[in-house]
């Protein structure tokens, strides 16, 4: 990760209430102005060079946005809708109207619910979030609907641009080490189809130890190694 | 055998010194510990000498109860309980009305800086256990919760910490311990987000002078600073940043 960038990076961790010296850009909720300067609001990590300082929050949650492509688990339902965790602190709600499209055209049969069950993941946009309401999902859009094949991982939401890497090279890694697929949702669930069981588990130890080391330096060489090590111990 | 402390004849000796050997502007040995719990969004362990805290936060989730839903902001819960074995005698494990007050002042010292306002119609729920009371358990949960909440990664303007001042024999003393607080004159405990400069939590039970406060006020700030200090410390400590 750092191979390219010039010597001079100096990383450092700041705590809630600590200044983050020369940052520019604005990180959103994980940044907050007091008295004319920006300090951390959550435990991160900042990347100073000469050029510019990059502050990284090492935890914080998914907040919804419209637009937004998630991966929800059906927790419960309601008399037309399902409730999903979408990994936030809110709930993301399915109406039963919605999947079986009747706008465009479908028709919802007598046993809805057995459709889609609890336990189920689901690939969904949140097509409205205004924070007074709970975000509201669909599934009517290409790639989306019920996961039937694979496994999803749970991983905390900060860490998803780091299993995407810089312009998808982590993923790019991910994809021709293990020859499986991947889908990374911005709240934090991974939704991995492998040609066989010993490469699904072998991808999600490295999605794993991508979370645990999500801020060590030169990851990507070491995730290569690691999915080429476990491929030879495991004969695949 | 009586294990109920005595009112000792003097709190500070010839030397100077107080009934456990410190100084009247010494703490007690701070030791910070966060991540300690599995289950918890984020948790901390604080002791103050022998007075030992542990705080769980979890959240922001939604809200148990329906009424709880705030429109504009995450409401945020505390609840202060002290275990049955914490004090030298058995305490009750129900609520008693010292502890849902409590609740109320280590909540009102820590909603100045979580930006709640981030997560509307949201709870963030706080959970203090008092493990060993030996005075100054308000302060200390003050400390467990906001480097608990710091833990679970809770957007915040800045880490707040808490003391107490106390007043025996006329001299100020910092960070009473349970016989100092019990049988003392005075107990100021101040709570403190040294970053903004904001003080969030302070009380008095007792008498004191107006320039005895002030200096007291100032006794706490110092202390606060370096127990923040301390909570970064731990924070930072949960990362492991690899050394290039």
């Amino acid at each position: 990760m750092n191979s390219e960038k010039p010597q001079t990076l100096r990383r450092y961790l700041v705590a809630p209430g600590e200044v983050i010296e020369g940052l520019n850009e604005n990180e959103g909720i994980y940044v907050f102005d007091y008295g004319g300067v920006r300090r951390a609001t959550v435990l991160g990590l900042v990347e100073a060079s000469q050029e510019e300082v990059n502050y990284i929050p090492l935890k914080g949650f998914y907040f919804p946005k419209e637009g937004d492509i998630v991966i929800g688990l059906v927790t419960s339902h309601g008399a037309a809708n399902w409730f999903l965790d979408i990994n936030s602190p809110y709930t993301g709600v399915l109406s039963v109207q919605d999947f079986f499209g009747v706008k465009q055209g479908g028709r919802v049969p007598d046993d809805p619910f057995s459709y889609l069950k609890i336990g189920d993941y689901v690939k969904a946009k949140i097509v409205a979030f205004d924070r007074t309401r709970d975000p509201v999902l669909t599934v009517q859009d290409k790639g989306l609907g019920r996961v039937v094949e694979g496994t999803v991982v749970t991983v905390k939401p900060v860490k998803v641009p780091r299993i995407i890497g810089k312009k998808g090279s982590m993923l790019e890694t991910l994809r021709s080490s293990t020859g499986c697929d991947f889908f990374v949702a911005v709240n934090g669930r991974v939704h991995i189809t492998c040609p066989n069981e010993l490469l699904q588990e072998i991808a999600i130890m490295a999605i794993r130890m991508i979370e645990e080391q999500s801020h060590l330096a030169g990851l990507t060489r070491r995730i290569k190694e690691f999915i080429e090590e476990e491929r030879k111990v495991r004969g695949v | 055998m009586s294990r109920v402390k005595q009112r000792p004849e003097r709190f500070i000796d010839e030397t100077g010194r107080r009934l456990d050997g410190r100084l009247p502007d010494e703490m007690r040995p701070v030791d910070i510990k966060v991540g300690v719990l599995s289950n918890a969004d984020g948790s901390a362990l604080v002791s103050y000498g022998k007075t030992k805290v542990i705080a769980a936060v979890y959240g922001p989730r939604e809200p148990p109860q329906r009424f709880a839903i705030l429109p504009d902001r995450a409401s945020l819960f505390v609840r202060y309980h002290m275990a049955p074995f914490s004090t030298e005698e058995r305490k009750s494990p129900a609520p008693t009305r010292r502890e849902i007050e409590l609740s109320k002042v280590v909540r009102e010292a820590l909603e100045p800086v979580v930006l709640s306002e981030l997560f509307p119609r949201t709870a963030i729920e706080v959970y203090v256990e008092v493990l060993q009371s030996d005075g100054g358990t308000r302060t200390a949960s003050v400390t467990a919760a906001s480097a608990a909440l710091a833990d679970a990664g809770i957007p915040m303007k800045g880490l707040v910490a808490g003391v107490a001042v106390g007043k025996v024999d006329g001299v100020l003393v910092l960070d009473i311990n349970e016989v100092e607080d019990n049988f003392g004159d005075a107990d100021m405990p101040v709570a403190a987000a040294p970053d903004l400069g904001l003080i969030t939590l302070f009380q008095l039970n007792g008498v004191m002078t107006i320039d005895e406060m002030q200096r007291g006020i100032d006794m706490a700030l110092k202390a606060i600073s370096y127990i923040v200090e301390k909570e970064k410390e731990a924070l930072k400590g949960s990362i492991e940043v690899e050394a290039e």
